[in-house]
């Protein structure tokens, strides 16, 4: 099995999907010839056409309507947005057709459509080019929301949403676009949409992350096991609708959580998470449910970037205090 | 201005359809299908039909059995002319006031009641399944017609979509992204701007400062063309035209219909706290049904006993929807989450069972 990091895993489901169903279309700015400006649809376009893997005119939300358009009609599009930071021009068509296009026809339309974008900070890039804004995705009924943290999770659910037959966001960890690397095995094989990933089994406490910073997630376990505590890693994968029971069962077993994300604190989906556990896995809970995130100011430039990346020494330091509250 | 010894790198010119004269009167050589009578009955019944429906559901609005509704009165010529020009396979992507092009192919007055009545139900529209509902974010369903129209191309289908607007529209972004990409592909789109003049209280000269609406096709490099959308004949003409060579491989085009709104724009609105009622007056004289029965009268094609006998069949055919709508009943509460996704996720399934046991009333 060939070592391959998460870009390749992306550009890799992708020729899958393509090969497999002539239905799936890729489209979005400079996705063609020059391959992405991440190099996620490399070779696409020699190998299936410029119909099939169209170079669309600088516009966002034209990107997004096309992909409407295109799936009413059966195709299976798959756009690019070139940063989260752009993707704002598309919340319309999200929020106002693809994630109700079913239900507001009562299931005579629909929008298997997916919409890629990279997600998050830590690459030294300019001023709107390092957003993680999934809660707001994650807020809108009808729409799922992916985000691998690992090659085999990237390739897996990539093809998992590609074909889903209703509109998906797929949010990818740019940080470790090239950092990751995994064995993947070409074999077509999807993974499922709505079931998160236990990563680290440990009995002590509950750590739910998602997207890059599962790193530094992991990272902090490894730390904490030196030190006698056991943590258990989550990586939710899927935010809409998102693995209750998986989020459950393991702080009914630890009964202590911290949730870690990159996206700014207030009414970040970690504050989703901690209601669930208050609602459902309270009485389970020997400590307050922490969380370890980024600030609630703006994302800031490249040489502050890292200060607001939630870091292993902050997820350790806020593990240890959940793990001492008696 | 510019020098004038620099070379002219391009010229640009709007061409205007027009055949009959407000008073019905012919203005030049009619197109071929117009020598055809039944086929201009037919067009005749279609504005008569829309206008009555459109009428009767505002007096349901009025009367507490209809929610919010957007009347086409005046512009009943855009939807017939257009509709009646498109095939069944065709899509089209209406906005919210194009009632009459609903009906035209296929759309049952029940479901369109159904809808503005309250209920997603009137979306399973007995027209072509195809079809798009109701746009109601103005513009925003016209990129989503270059992506229909997209993916005809790809896969050689000899189908066109139909997106229509009004002018307000072309104010966004939307509507030009749409056009310019239509423009780049060839797309068999037709877009269809119903100048009707009134964005709801903001009038088109506080819209833009373009001479038409039909040049801003230019830029996106395909022909824009305006028509009298108070002439039948010019409208289904310019439609036909349009959509033939969209479906030939010609590409694009963008067709805009000079109407006028005589209608409040939605029945939540009062037209009076912003335009002069003389401005609407004036307006009445060029409307579109009196003129084509202006015409069909000249041509001895109809009189007072057909228009009687149309508008008695109307309104029998109105109130029977009328009827089999107010007795439908509202849908189970927890039907709201039927159609959310192809397979209601486990999560929901508890949301879902609280409606249906009514434990959260």
């Amino acid at each position: 099995m060939p070592e391959l990091t998460l870009i390749e895993a992306i550009n890799l489901a992708l020729a899958r999907a393509m090969q497999e169903d002539a239905n799936v279309v890729v489209l979005g700015e400079d996705v063609g010839i020059n391959g992405g400006v991440f190099r996620a649809t490399v070779g696409l376009q020699q190998r299936f056409g410029a119909e099939r893997v169209i170079d669309t005119p600088l516009a966002e939300l034209l990107i997004s309507g096309l992909c409407v358009g295109m799936a009413a009609q059966g195709l299976k599009p798959v756009g690019e947005i070139q940063f989260m930071g752009f993707i704002y021009p598309c919340i319309d068509q999200l929020v106002n057709h693809a994630s109700r296009l079913r239900n507001r026809t009562q299931g005579r339309l629909s929008c298997p459509m997916v919409l890629r974008t990279p997600h998050g900070g830590g690459i030294r890039a300019p001023e709107h080019h390092s957003e993680s804004t999934e809660a707001m995705l994650a807020h809108i009924p009808g729409l799922r929301v992916v985000m691998p943290s690992s090659p085999e999770r990237a390739y897996g659910l990539l093809l998992a949403s590609i074909r889903d037959p209703d509109p998906v966001v797929f949010l990818e960890p740019t940080r470790i676009y090239r950092a990751a690397k995994g064995q993947v095995e070409d074999n077509g094989e999807a993974l499922p949409l709505d079931i998160a990933f236990v990563l680290r089994q440990g009995h002590d406490v509950t750590l739910i992350s998602w997207g890059a910073v599962v790193k530094e997630t992991l990272a902090a376990a490894a730390e904490l096991a030196g030190q006698g505590i056991e943590a258990e890693v989550i990586d939710l994968a899927t935010l809409k609708p998102y693995d209750e029971e998986t989020v459950l069962a393991s702080v009914t077993k630890t009964g202590r959580c911290v949730i870690v994300h990159e996206a700014a604190r207030t009414g970040g989906f970690g504050a989703e998470i901690a209601a669930l556990i208050a609602e459902r896995g309270l009485t389970s809970l020997l400590a307050p449910v922490a969380r370890v995130t980024g600030y609630d100011t703006i994302m800031p430039l490249p040489r502050l970037e890292q200060r607001y990346i939630p870091s292993v020494p902050r997820i350790v330091a806020a593990t240890r205090k959940a793990c001492e509250f008696a | 201005m510019a020098d004038e010894g620099l070379p002219v790198v391009a010229r640009f010119e709007v061409r205007q359809r027009s055949y009959l004269a407000p008073d019905g009167t012919v203005l030049r050589p009619l197109p071929d299908f117009a020598s055809d009578i039944p086929k201009l009955l037919a067009l005749y019944r279609g504005m008569v039909l829309t206008r009555a429906f459109d009428l009767k559901a505002v007096s349901l609005q009025r009367t507490g059995r209809l929610g919010t509704y957007a009347v086409s009165l005046g512009q009943e010529a855009v939807a017939v002319g257009i509709a009646s020009a498109m095939r069944q396979e065709d899509v089209l992507l209406p906005s919210y006031r194009d009632n009459g092009t609903l009906l035209w192919r296929g759309t049952k007055m029940e479901e369109i009641l159904l809808f503005w009545g309250g209920d997603e139900r009137g979306n399973l529209s007995s027209g072509p399944a195809h079809d798009f509902p109701y746009c109601i974010p103005v513009g925003s369903q016209a990129p989503q017609a270059a992506g229909v129209a997209y993916a005809f191309k790809l896969r050689k289908e000899p189908r066109v979509a139909v997106c229509l607007f009004g002018d307000g529209a072309t104010s966004k972004g939307d509507v030009w992204e749409a056009m310019n990409f239509a423009g780049v592909h060839k797309l068999p789109v037709v877009f269809v701007a119903n100048n009707n003049q009134w964005a709801i209280s903001v009038p088109l000269q506080l819209q833009t400062a373009s001479q038409t609406l039909a040049q801003k096709a230019i830029a996106a490099g395909f022909t824009g063309e305006q028509v009298d959308g108070n002439d039948v004949i010019a409208v289904r003409a310019a439609a036909e035209e349009a959509i033939a060579q969209a479906r030939a491989g010609g590409g694009p085009r963008l067709i805009e219909a000079l109407t006028y709104r005589l209608s409040d724009h939605t029945t939540a609105d009062d037209a009076a706290r912003y335009r002069p009622p003389e401005e609407v007056q004036t307006r009445w004289k060029e409307e579109p049904i009196a003129r084509l029965r202006a015409y069909l009268v000249s041509q001895k094609a109809w009189g007072k006993a057909q228009e009687e006998e149309l508008a008695a069949e109307c309104q029998k055919e109105i109130e029977a929807a009328i009827e089999r709508y107010l007795a439908s009943s509202p849908r189970a509460p927890e039907t709201m989450f039927d159609h959310l996704y192809a397979e209601l996720p486990r999560t929901y399934a508890s949301q879902r069972a609280q409606l249906s046991g009514g434990s959260d009333a």
